[in-house]
C-alpha cells in the first residue's frame, strides 16, 4: 500500500494481511466514540442515533460501496428489521438481544428472497428495483395497520433492561452504549469480511461485473451473499432504532430514509468503511445545529453540504482526507 | 466505567435541578414539523403561540415564559421522542407542547410520562394520545370527536343512509368507523364503504363507485391539503348534485384554502368542525383581527386556535400553581378548566384530560360574493366517544 513496501515482500498473503492491520487513526477513532459519554452527556440520545444510522449506512456502503449495488430502497430492511424487533418485543419478549436477533432474520430472509431479482439487474433497473421495494412495502406497513400501528405508529413496545442491568434511561447511556457496542461488533465483522478473498471479490464486481466470472468468481452468487448480509445489518441496525425508542413508525420504510442514507455515504465516502460512520455523524450533527439555528431551513445547509462536498472531494469527505494524506506523504 | 457512568449521571441531574430552581422563567419546549409537507400547519399553530404570549404578555405568576422551538421534519417519532428527550435534560424544559402529528405526540409522551412533564397537544387528533402519558392536556380535537357528532347529527335530520369514503390511513379508519357507529345508534344505515389510497389524486374512479350506488349521502374523510379541491372536482365531474345528495365531512374539507380550489364544487357540503374563523362572537372577531394583524391578512384556522388555546392552558395553569412548574401541579390546575376561546366554550375533562367542546354544523355557502362555512346547529359539550366508551 504504502511506497515504502518493498515490491518483493508483496505477496498475495501479505497484501490481505496488510489490509486487515489495525491503523493507529482507526484505535483513535474507536476510542473517542466513547467520549459522549463524558463531554456530552446531554447529546447521547443524539449520539445513539447517529450511531443506530452509522450501522445503516455501512450496511449500505457493504453493497454500493463495494459491490456496486446501487440502491434507493434500502431503508425496506431497516423498517423490517424495526417492526420485527417492535413486534416480537411487543407480543412476545422484551429481552433485547433476541429482539435484534428476529430483527436479523426477518430482515435476512426478506434479504435474501429478494437478493435473487437483484443480483439479475445492474445500474438503473436495480435502482427502480430497489425503489420498488421499498414502497410495496411501506404501503403494506400502512394497510396492515392492526399488526403494525399504521400511521399511527407501533405502540406499546417496552423493552427489558439489557443483560438484565442496564434500564433504558432518560439520559440515554444505555442506548447509546446498547447501540455502540452493537455498531463495533457488526462493523468488525464488516471489516473481516471486506479484507478476505471474498471482500475483493465484491470490489471486482464492482469494477467489471462481467469479468469476475471468467476468473472463476461468479457475480451472481457474491452479490446474493453481500445483499443478504447487508440486509441483516439494515434490519440490526432497525431493531435498536425500535428498541432504544421503544415505538416504531411508517417513516422506518419510508423513501426518505432510504435517500438520506445514500446521501450521508456519498458525503463521507463510499467503499471506505469508515465513510458512512463519519457521514452519518456529519449529517445528523449539521443537521441538528441547522435545525436549532432555523427549523424552517435547515435541509437547505444539508443542500449546500453536499453540493460543496460532491464538487471538491468527489470520494466524499474520506476521499478528501487520503489524498491529502497522500500528497502529503509524497513531498 | 459503570459507577462513574452513574456518577456523572447522577451530577448532571442534581446541577439541572438547581439551575431549575434558581430561575425566574418557564421554559416551554415546542416540537413542531416546521420543515417538510406539514410546515404550513406548524407555521399558523406557532403563529398562535406567539399571538397569545403577544396578547397576554409573557409574563405569568412573576415568571417569564421563553419558547425553545425544534424541527421534527414530518411524522417521525424517533426523532420527536429524541427532541422531548433532549428538552428535558439539555435544556431544562419545564412543558413540552406543540405536537401537529400523532405518532411524534406518542412518542414524546413517553417522555412526558417519564420525566413528569406537562404535556400540551396543541393539534394531534388520535383519541388515544393522552392515555400514554399522565402529565398531558389536549386543546384541539379528537377526530372521533367531530365524526361522530357528524354521523350521530346526520341520522337525527332525515339521513337515514350514508356512504363513506375515507382515505386508507389510521386516521381514515377512526373516522370510519367512529361515523359509522355513531350514524347506527341514532337509526342510520350505513349503505357501504370504500378506502381510498392515501396517496391518491384522482378520485374519480371512487366518486363513480358512489354514484353508482345513488346514496342519500355520501361521508368523506381526507388529509387537508391539495387533496379536498381534487375530491370537489371529482364530484362536479361524475355529476353527483349536493341538492340531491348530501356531502357530509369534517372540516378539513372545507378549509379555507380548500374552498378556493375547489370553488362552487364545495356548494352545499355539510361538515361538522370545532373552529372557523366566520364564527360569530366578540372575542373571535378580536382574535381573527389580531391575527390578520401580524400574519399578512390571512384568516386564522384551527391549527391557530390549538396553538392559542394550548397557551391559554398553560397560562391558566401556570397561574394557579403560583409559577410552579412540576407537572403534577400543573396537571392539576388544568383538570376541569374552563374559559371562554374564540371557537367557543371549551374545558378541560377532569377526568381524561382531553378536551370537551361544542361541535359546530356547517354548510357551505354563498356569502357577499365568497365561499364561507355557515354555522347553522352545533352539539354542545362533547366529549371523546372513544374514551367515554371505555369506562
Amino acid at each position: 500500500m504504502t511506497a515504502s513496501d518493498p515490491a518483493a515482500a508483496m505477496t498475495p498473503q501479505t497484501y490481505m494481511q496488510s489490509l486487515s492491520r489495525w491503523r493507529v487513526l482507526e484505535i483513535a477513532f474507536w476510542l473517542a466514540t466513547l467520549l459522549p459519554f463524558w463531554l456530552f452527556p446531554t447529546y447521547l440520545s443524539l449520539a445513539s442515533q447517529i450511531a443506530i444510522t452509522a450501522l445503516f449506512a455501512l450496511s449500505l456502503d457493504l453493497i454500493l460501496g463495494y459491490a456496486g449495488i446501487v440502491s434507493l430502497g434500502h431503508a425496506a430492511f431497516f423498517g423490517l428489521g424495526a417492526y420485527s424487533a417492535g413486534i416480537f418485543t411487543k407480543f412476545v419478549w422484551g429481552e433485547p438481544f433476541s429482539g435484534l436477533l428476529v430483527a436479523a432474520l426477518v430482515a435476512g430472509i426478506v434479504g435474501f428472497a429478494s437478493s435473487f431479482i437483484i443480483s439479475r439487474f445492474r445500474h438503473l433497473t436495480l435502482i427502480m428495483i430497489t425503489l420498488g421495494l421499498g414502497l410495496l412495502l411501506h404501503e403494506a406497513a400502512n394497510s396492515m395497520s392492526w399488526l403494525t400501528g399504521g400511521s399511527d405508529g407501533l405502540q406499546g413496545v417496552s423493552i427489558k433492561p439489557v443483560f438484565g442491568v442496564f434500564k433504558f434511561d432518560l439520559y440515554g447511556y444505555t442506548a447509546y452504549g446498547y447501540a455502540l457496542g452493537i455498531l463495533f461488533l457488526c462493523f468488525l465483522f464488516t471489516r473481516r469480511l471486506i479484507n478476505s478473498p471474498f471482500g475483493l471479490a465484491l470490489r471486482g464486481i464492482r469494477e467489471n461485473f462481467t469479468r469476475m466470472p471468467a476468473i472463476g468468481a461468479d457475480s451472481r452468487a457474491h452479490i446474493r451473499k453481500v445483499y443478504t448480509i447487508s440486509a441483516i445489518i439494515a434490519g440490526i441496525a432497525g431493531g435498536i432504532l425500535a428498541q432504544t425508542t421503544e415505538t416504531v413508525a411508517l417513516e422506518v420504510l419510508s423513501f426518505e430514509r432510504s435517500a438520506d442514507v445514500l446521501v450521508m455515504l456519498v458525503l463521507g465516502g463510499a467503499g471506505r468503511l469508515y465513510g458512512g460512520l463519519i457521514g452519518a455523524g456529519v449529517f445528523m450533527i449539521a443537521r441538528d445545529q441547522f435545525s436549532g439555528i432555523a427549523p424552517q431551513y435547515w435541509y437547505f445547509w444539508i443542500g449546500v453540504l453536499l453540493v460543496v462536498v460532491v464538487m471538491l472531494l468527489p470520494n466524499g469527505i474520506l476521499g478528501g482526507l487520503s489524498k491529502l494524506t497522500a500528497r502529503w506523504r509524497r513531498k | 466505567m459503570k459507577t462513574m457512568l452513574y456518577a456523572s449521571a447522577a451530577a448532571a441531574v442534581l446541577a439541572l435541578v438547581s439551575t431549575a430552581q434558581a430561575q425566574d422563567t418557564v421554559k416551554i419546549g415546542v416540537i413542531l414539523p416546521y420543515s417538510g409537507q406539514f410546515a404550513d400547519g406548524a407555521k399558523q399553530m406557532d403563529a398562535g403561540i406567539k399571538l397569545y404570549m403577544k396578547m397576554n404578555g409573557d409574563t405569568v405568576a412573576g415568571k417569564k415564559i421563553e419558547i425553545i422551538r425544534k424541527d421534527v421534519a414530518g411524522p417521525q417519532p424517533p426523532v420527536a421522542k429524541r427532541l422531548a428527550q433532549e428538552l428535558v435534560v439539555r435544556d431544562n424544559v419545564d412543558i413540552l407542547a406543540g405536537f401537529l402529528l400523532t405518532p411524534n405526540a406518542m412518542a414524546a409522551a413517553d417522555i412526558s410520562a417519564e420525566a413528569k412533564k406537562f404535556m400540551v397537544i396543541m393539534n394531534a387528533a388520535t383519541s388515544i394520545i393522552t392515555t400514554k402519558s399522565n402529565y398531558s392536556v389536549r386543546t384541539s380535537h379528537t377526530l372521533p370527536q367531530v365524526s361522530a357528532t357528524m354521523g350521530a347529527w346526520a341520522a337525527k335530520n332525515g339521513v337515514k343512509k350514508a356512504y363513506t369514503m375515507v382515505s386508507d390511513y389510521g386516521p381514515g379508519h377512526d373516522a370510519e368507523t367512529s361515523f359509522q357507529a355513531a350514524l347506527k345508534s341514532a337509526g342510520g344505515e350505513s349503505v357501504g364503504a370504500v378506502r381510498m389510497a392515501v396517496a391518491n389524486p384522482d378520485f374519480s374512479a371512487y366518486v363513480q363507485r358512489a354514484k353508482d350506488l345513488n346514496p342519500e349521502s355520501i361521508f368523506v374523510f381526507i388529509p387537508g391539503g391539495a387533496q379536498p379541491a381534487a375530491i370537489g372536482k371529482a364530484f362536479a365531474e361524475r355529476g353527483i348534485d349536493s341538492a340531491k345528495t348530501k356531502i357530509l365531512g369534517t372540516g378539513e374539507l372545507t378549509d379555507d384554502s380548500a374552498l378556493v380550489n375547489m370553488g362552487d364544487t364545495a356548494l352545499g357540503i355539510i361538515t361538522a368542525w370545532t373552529y372557523d374563523h366566520n364564527h360569530k362572537s366578540a372575542l373571535n372577531e378580536k382574535f381573527v383581527a389580531e391575527y390578520k394583524k401580524d400574519n399578512n391578512g390571512e384568516n386564522p384556522n384551527f391549527f391557530v386556535a390549538g396553538g392559542y388555546d394550548g397557551m391559554h392552558v398553560i397560562y391558566e395553569a401556570l397561574k394557579k400553581t403560583g409559577g410552579k412548574t412540576d407537572g403534577e401541579a400543573l396537571v392539576n390546575a388544568a383538570k376541569g378548566l374552563k374559559w371562554e376561546a374564540p371557537r367557543g366554550p371549551m374545558m378541560i375533562d377532569p377526568e381524561t384530560r382531553d378536551i370537551v367542546q361544542t361541535i359546530y354544523i356547517r354548510k357551505v355557502e354563498k356569502v357577499g360574493g365568497k365561499l364561507v362555512n355557515v354555522e347553522f346547529d352545533k352539539v354542545e359539550n362533547v366529549k371523546d366517544p372513544v374514551k367515554a366508551a371505555m369506562k
